[in-house]
């Protein structure tokens, strides 16, 4: 049964059916025993229905309600309160079990914005502190506690191989935890409807070795270099010229708006636009020209810019790595 | 029946136009000073792209705070730049007028955003600022504030007759 819904889905990497991790685990179990428990009762009731009709009394008989009847209603009726009782209890233990952080995760910050994540480490010294956008890059094996928080609307975050979902709430701070024990790439999708682009507002979970986790990290915290070719030069200078310095930081540039997302590694993500597209030099040609197009209603405007101004403005963002 | 034609009546809602490229004011369309040579020509013939759309005088909201005009302007009440909310304009209270003063700049300290926004988007302040002086209708004009209030919707806005205001003498 599990196998043949996980057939269905678009893609592997987003189902609560195919937990990995604890929390998502112990969710899926608490599912699969609801779901057996509700499908044995549901079985039973249509046969106790089959079975009254099939054997329907010919003539109205004079006494009432026999003693048999009494034992089964009242069986019935204590039977499904029981049930009813176990489904509390699970679930309340459940919800206890995730609720509780165990010390020292690695702590995250997501800010939801119309329409995508911003995700801030925060570093010690502050300096040290990483922005990037739409992809979050976890240690496998170790828990991870995700501070939420909300620029505008309120969203809600939900990596279902993970976790169950938790919503973002402008001026306040809610926080989840998971823990990611297969490595692998998984979506998060905004599960509270925010407006034009909500479903086009996904995020990539990359969990990895300790390893690669720090050595991202350590990346992640460099400035953007001055590039040495002279086309990508050339596309500094035509970034920092036009309108994508109103909204966009990278840092070691002038460039520091925070209106949009942090493009200081952006090509070291996997996709744009809070994973709509593959990070690739046309679609990103193609988002930069109108994002219109791509995400109505989205909050960068279209960019017309000549031809030998936005291949310079590519071989540029393409050495953000 | 008037129900049904009441309910239809209510349906035609207003269209938030995406893929729009609006463009600049046309050159010469609005005579900016009495010093111009030629005709004195009537701005009211230009439409402003975006005054009757809720929802562009509301993006022009939010990118007046993102854009950081509140910075110079505050939320309309001035600061070192002149309010926007009262009837005086220093440079012209029309569409085109305000167009221009926030794309090319004014010669006492208002900067030129003119290669840094397009057009669209400056249409879109320019509605917006338009709205906190009631020069927009009432439908059209935001009713709050997403953030802290700090002072009634533009809605609430009296429509203020413009009247032209002396620019300051340039420092010395
Ligand atoms: C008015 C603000 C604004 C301007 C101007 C702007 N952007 Fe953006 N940009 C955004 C926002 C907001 C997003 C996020 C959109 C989304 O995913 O919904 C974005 C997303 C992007 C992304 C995808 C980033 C990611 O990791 O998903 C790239 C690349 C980008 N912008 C490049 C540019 C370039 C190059 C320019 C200048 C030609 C520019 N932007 C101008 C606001 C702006
Ligand atoms: C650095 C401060 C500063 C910023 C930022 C700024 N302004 Fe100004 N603005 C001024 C000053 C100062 C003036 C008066 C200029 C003069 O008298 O020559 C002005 C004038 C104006 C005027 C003309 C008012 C009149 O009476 O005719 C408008 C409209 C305007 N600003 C809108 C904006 C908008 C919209 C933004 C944001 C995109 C903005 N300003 C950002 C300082 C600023
Ligand atoms: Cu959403």
């Amino acid at each position: 049964m599990t196998r043949f819904v996980l057939a269905l889905q678009w893609s592997g990497r987003h189902s609560a059916l195919d937990p990995a991790g604890p929390q998502a685990a112990r969710i899926d179990s608490l599912w699969q025993f609801l779901w057996i428990v509700s499908a044995v009762v549901l079985a039973a009731v249509v046969a106790a229905l089959l079975y009254a009709s099939l054997h329907r009394r010919r003539h109205a008989e004079p006494e009432q309600a026999g003693a048999g009847t009494r034992t089964v209603v009242i069986g019935a009726v204590g039977l499904t309160v029981v049930i009813l009782l176990v489904f509390l209890g699970l679930n309340f233990g459940t919800g206890r079990a995730l609720t509780i952080p165990p010390d020292g995760a690695v702590q995250v910050r997501i800010t939801g914005k119309q329409w995508w994540w911003e995700v801030t480490y925060p570093g010690n010294p502050p300096s040290y502190q990483v922005t990037t956008a739409n992809e979050l890059h976890v240690p496998v094996g170790e828990p991870v506690v995700v501070e939420l928080g909300s620029s505008d609307v309120i969203h809600s975050f939900w990596p279902p191989d993970l976790v169950g979902k938790r919503d973002l709430i402008p001026g306040e701070t809610a926080s989840i935890w998971f823990q990611a024990d297969r490595a692998g790439e998984y979506r998060a999708q905004c599960a509270e409807y925010c407006g034009h682009q909500h479903a086009k507002m996904a995020l990539l979970i990359v969990a990895e070795s300790r390893d690669s986790f720090d050595r991202w990290l350590a990346r992640q915290r460099d400035s953007a270099r001055t590039p040495a070719d002279s086309l990508a030069r050339r596309g500094q200078e035509v970034f920092l010229a036009s309108s994508c310095v109103m909204c966009h930081t990278i840092r070691g540039t002038p460039a520091g708006s925070r209106i949009g997302p942090d493009l200081t590694h952006l090509a070291s993500r996997r996709t744009i636009a809070a994973g709509t597209l593959p990070n690739t030099r046309g679609h990103l040609a193609g988002w930069i020209l109108d994002p219109q197009r791509i995400k109505p209603g989205s909050r960068m405007p279209a960019n017309p810019l000549a031809a030998g101004d936005l291949e310079a403005l590519l071989a540029y963002l393409e050495t953000l790595q | 029946m008037t129900a049904l034609l009441a309910a239809s009546a209510a349906c035609e809602r207003e269209t938030r136009r995406f893929h729009d490229e609006a463009q600049p004011p046309a050159a010469g369309g609005v005579r900016l000073t009495a010093l111009e040579p030629g005709p004195a020509t009537s701005s009211r013939a230009l439409r402003h792209p975006y005054e009757d759309n809720a929802w562009a005088v509301s993006e022009g909201k939010r990118l007046y705070s993102q854009f950081n005009c509140a910075g110079c302007h505050a939320h309309g009440g001035g600061g070192m730049g002149p309010p926007l909310m009262d009837a005086l304009w220093r440079y012209g209270a029309e569409p085109e007028n305000v167009f221009a003063s926030i794309a090319g700049g004014r010669p006492n300290g208002m900067p030129a955003f003119g290669t840094k926004v397009g057009a669209t988007q400056i249409w879109q302040l320019a509605a917006y600022v338009r709205s906190m002086s009631g020069l927009v209708p009432k439908d059209v004009a935001p009713g709050r504030t997403d953030h802290m209030q700090v002072k009634a919707g533009e809605q609430a806005a009296p429509e203020a007759v413009p009247r032209n205001a002396a620019p300051e003498p340039p420092a010395p």
